[in-house]
Order: C-alpha cells, then structure tokens, then sequence
C-alpha cells in the first residue's frame, strides 16, 4: 500500500511571532522555519506504518514556494522514499490546497493519506477534512492511535469527550494529534541519503487547478496584551486578594 | 440574510456552546435556523426551537447521524445548505471534524473559531496560538463559520418559540463505521463551561498527585484542566488539556498549578479573567501574564490551599 503524507513549512514553535508595523501580516524574515509539529507526527506515522510492512511506500508532498523543499528533504531525511513539491508563489489557502492535494491522490492512488490535523501558523485546523471530502472517501480526524486490517483503517480519534474509535473503508484520509506518536530525529547519514531521493515539481497548472482566493487577510493585529500582576508571598495573601480585590471566590 | 446554525449535542440535550453561536450568528444578523442532526434527539430539537433568536428548528433524526460521523453529517448540511447566506457552529470536536467537509462540498473557504463579528462578511479570527489576530473578508456567496465560544456570551436559552420542521433525509456513506468510545464521565463542571479552572502541569509529577489539585477543586466548583505536557505523560486524559490545540477556556479564575507557561498552552486560557498562578520558578514564562504569581512549590501550596479555602 502506498502512503501520501503532506506537509507544511511553518514557523519553528518555539517562536513567538511579532506582527508588522504594517499589519499585512507577521514578520518572518529571518526567523526560524520548520516542519509543522503535526506534519512531523504524520510523516511518522507513514514510516512507522512503512516499517511494520503496512506500506510499502511514503510519498511526501509540500505546496508553496522554493523554499518548502527544505522541509521535503526533511521528511525523506526521516524516512520518506519520494517527494513532490507543487510550486505556488505563496502558501494557498486551506481548500486550494485540499484542490491541489485532491489532484495528486487522483495521480498517486494511495491506500492511506495522512496530514496533520493543523497548521500552527494559520490555525486553521481544514485541509484534511477537505481533502476528504473532494476525494469522496473517509476521514479520521485528531488520530491518536491509527491500525490498518482486513482493508480498513481502524482511526481512534481525540475528541471533546474523550476517546472514539472509527473504522474507515481505504483509501481514507487520516488527520494526526498530539499523541499518535513522538517523531524521531533525521540522522546525518540519512539526511546526506535524502538529497539524492527523487524529488518532483509540478505547478497547479500540471496539475489542472485554478487557484481562487475564497477568504482575504484585511489585517493582521497584536493583540492586546495582559500584564504581569503581582507577587503574593503566601496561601493567606493569595485567598485574601482572590476574595477582596479580584472577587472570584 | 439567512443563517443554518448546527446545533451542538450529545442527542439528549443542547450543548451551551450552541447558544454562544447563536449569538455570534445574532451579531451577523437575518433570520436564524437552527439544524439539529441525530438520532432520537426530539428533545433537542424541543430545545433549541425555546432560544431566544431562533426562527427556525430543523430536525434530522435519524440512526445515520447518531454519532455525528462527519461523511453523514457534512452531505446533510450541504445538502440543506441551499438559500442560506451562512452556515456556523460553534467550534468543537464535531463540528471542526464536518464543517470543513461542507465547505468543500460548497466550494467555499471556512472561517475558523472566529472571535469577533464586524460585519456580515468580515471576521477577527485569532492565527499563531493567538499571538496575532487576523481581520478575514469572505469572499464566498457562502460562509461557512465555526465560532470559539469563549469569546460570545450564551443567547438565553429560553424566549423563543420557534416552530419544529422535519427533515426525512438519510445520508449514510457507509464508509465510515464507529466502533466504540470511552468517553470520560465527571461530576465537576464541564471545563469549557466552568467559572473556575485549576490545571496542572508536569509538575504535578503523576496522575495520583493529581489529587491535590481535585481536592482544591472541590472547594472552588471548579473544572479541571491540564497543559499537554500532564496529558501526554499520561497524568489525566486528553479531553481535559488547555490550549492551542486543545480546548478554548476563558474562566473567571484560572489557576495553574506546575505550569511553565508555553505560548501553546497561553494559548488557550490568557483570556480568562483572573489568572493564579503556583509554581516553584520564579522566572517561569506563566508569572509574566498571571495577575497573582506565588512562588512555592506546589506539594506544600495545595494542600494548604485546601486546608484554608
Ligand atoms: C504543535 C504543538 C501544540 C501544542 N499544544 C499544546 C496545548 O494545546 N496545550 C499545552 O499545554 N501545551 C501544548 N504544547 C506543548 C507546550 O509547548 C509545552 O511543552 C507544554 O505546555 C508544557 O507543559 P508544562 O507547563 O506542564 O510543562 P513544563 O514546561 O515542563 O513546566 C513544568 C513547570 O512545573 C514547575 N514545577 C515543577 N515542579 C514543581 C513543584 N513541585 N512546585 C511548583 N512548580 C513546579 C516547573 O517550574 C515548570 O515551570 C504544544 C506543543 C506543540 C509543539
């Protein structure tokens, strides 16, 4: 079985962003660029099921401009046998890359696609769910637990709730949590093998997408920031101002 | 303007998050309907047509929504979709699971967990864990809106009399089964509804330790929350943890308790109104926002703290 995995270029989380002075958005020049954390966990889910004799290939895709390479030779670094990269001026918005996404299963016929259920920069938490839907096929989303058997995926999925475990016909569409699984780290031996795995560029064209702009940023905002109270030396002080001052108890 | 709002239920009763979408949806403005889609949740329906600013209850019952499996769901919304301007629900488990899928079955953008309503086309949205908020313009003739709660007051439960209309529809794909779940039952208040949350942290140590924060929480009522770092190391389950990618709180008091602080975890409570924070560092990143800081360590705070409260 054949697994697609896509993932996405996004600000290292260790970073707190800052907002132009411009308000068109956040400034990243200069900053540290990653492996969305959730893409990781998809990326190591594929291998894991690559390494169980599950699938026998990891396709990793990415859609943005040049630089989205780098998280792609990251992920074949990791253990992904090919990548594709769908070259865009900028990064599109969630169901242009559902559209593109779509396009390339169409291509590929994976048994099982797996993404990350959100992106840490736009917080959107939605091209998995779309992607499933331009597909016509099953999705488990938030996966914290994911089993292929008998020609279906068994997905646990993390839910307001608690716990719940679907069963999906394959191919479906699988979206990570925090917990499926801890992502290992590249090697250096392997990150040298990654740069000679093939790598293929196509563009929305090739691939017969329109990109459309459905939702425009007007501005982008700070916003407002709390301040640091104050120090309270004991148990007494800190029930004597929650009664007092703040009233909340 | 016409507005379809899915409501939020367990097929027994109204989830209050629907009645803070409906405010979100009062703010855009127009006529309000209300879908209620399961199995054997007549009830429901009887519920929501009682909140004030519904116009209009539709109700989808049958076996194929019971559990709310997003294939079933998202081809009903779409397929009732038709002659409403927007579609929105308050944002949760369900609905950020299915809303998407309508979306791209009515080829239109979402709008995720909005926050503010400026106008009938444009949305403040929180981006980065909330470290910049966004103002978004749809550009769609349809717009599909998931709602953060935390941010709306609840419409008033009760004032409407709207009238209760049918929907004979069964849309089952048959490719996605449930098997089962295990959903986690408690006595305290419902996290995202409480007025008081007390969360731990990695320093809490264990899941026995998490005693000590229950006991101060009882004194309090209040709800119990956790970052990631007590979630994964499996001190509590994973329906109690705060944050960016967890749940959305904005309590009258929130205490945290063995927390350092991380912008994810800020993420999902520096809107709460108060903010306690216990921790044995001096310097933890969670003392640059919290209103009152005491620096101490957590295994002799606790117990005082419930001794005295
Ligand atoms: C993609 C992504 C999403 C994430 N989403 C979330 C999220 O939704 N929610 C979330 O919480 N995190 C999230 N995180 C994780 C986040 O980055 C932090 O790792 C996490 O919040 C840390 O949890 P913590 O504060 O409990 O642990 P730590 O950072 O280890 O802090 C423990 C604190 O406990 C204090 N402490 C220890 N012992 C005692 C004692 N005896 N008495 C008093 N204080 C003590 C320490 O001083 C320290 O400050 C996410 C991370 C990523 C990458």
């Amino acid at each position: 079985m054949k697994l697609i995995v896509s993932v996405k270029r996004v600000i290292d989380y260790n970073i707190k962003v800052r907002v132009k002075a411009d308000n068109t958005g956040v400034d990243l020049a200069n900053v540290k660029m990653a492996l969305n954390p959730f893409c990781e966990i998809a990326v190591e889910e594929a291998i894991r099921l690559k390494e169980a004799g599950v699938a026998s290939e990891v396709v990793v895709v990415s859609i943005g401009p040049t630089a989205v390479q780098e998280q792609l030779r990251t992920a074949l670094a990791l253990g992904a046998d090919r990548a594709i990269h769908v070259e865009t001026d900028e990064l599109p918005e969630p169901l242009n890359v559902a559209k593109l996404l779509a396009k390339v299963i169409e291509a590929e016929q994976p048994g099982l696609v797996i993404l990350g259920k959100q992106s840490i920069d736009s917080d959107n938490n939605q091209v998995g769910q779309m992607l499933a839907a331009l597909a016509g096929r099953p999705q488990g989303t938030f996966a914290s637990e994911v089993k292929v058997e008998g020609g279906k995926v068994l997905v646990t999925r993390e839910v307001d709730g608690g716990l719940r475990t679907l069963s999906l016909d394959l191919p479906a569409i699988v979206t990570t949590d925090l917990r499926l699984n801890e992502p290992r780290y590249a090697k250096l031996p392997d990150i040298m093998k990654a740069k000679r795995k093939p790598l293929d560029v196509k563009t929305p064209a090739d691939l017969g997408v329109e990109l459309k702009q459905h939702i425009t940023q007007l501005k982008v905002e700070t916003p407002a920031q709390r301040e640091a109270g104050i120090k309270v030396d004991s148990v007494d002080a800190l029930i004597d101002k929650l009664k007092n001052e703040a009233k909340v108890i | 303007m016409n507005i379809l709002l899915i409501a939020e239920h367990d097929n027994s009763a109204l989830n209050p998050a629907t009645l803070s979408a409906v405010s979100a949806a009062t703010q855009i403005g127009g006529e309000l309907t209300v879908l209620v889609a399961g199995a054997d949740c007549q009830n429901v329906a009887d519920e929501a047509a009682k909140v004030s600013g519904v116009s209009k209850v539709l109700l989808a019952d049958n076996a194929a929504y019971a559990k709310g499996l997003a294939e079933n769901l998202s081809a009903l919304i779409a397929e009732v979709a038709t002659g409403y301007s927007h579609i929105i629900a308050a944002a949760s488990s369900t609905s950020k699971d299915t809303m998407p899928r309508v979306a791209a079955l009515l080829d239109v953008g979402q709008l995720s967990e909005i926050i503010a309503v400026e106008s009938a086309d444009i949305f403040k949205r929180p981006i980065y864990a909330g470290n910049a908020i966004a103002t978004v313009q749809s550009q769609d003739a349809v717009k599909v809106i998931t709602v953060r709660t935390s941010a709306f007051d609840k419409a008033a439960a009760e004032g409407g009399c709207a009238g209760v209309e049918t929907v004979a529809n069964s849309r089952d794909s048959g490719t996605s089964n449930f098997v089962n779940e295990e959903l986690v039952k408690s006595d305290r208040p419902e996290l995202t509804a409480a007025s008081v949350v007390i969360s731990g942290g990695r320093g809490l140590g264990s899941a026995e330790n998490f005693a000590l924060l229950e006991n101060v929480a009882d004194k309090l009522g209040a709800a119990i929350g956790a970052s990631r770092a007590a979630v994964d190391a499996g001190f509590v389950s994973n329906d109690l943890q705060v944050g960016q990618t967890g749940k959305i709180v904005a309590p009258e008091l929130y205490i945290a308790v063995g927390i350092s602080g991380a912008i994810q975890h800020l993420a999902g409570m520096k809107e709460s109104k108060v903010i306690v924070a216990i921790n044995k560092d001096e310097e933890a990143p969670i003392f640059q926002l919290a209103d009152y800081g005491l620096v101490g360590d957590l295994f002799k705070v606790l117990p005082e703290l419930e001794a005295k409260l």
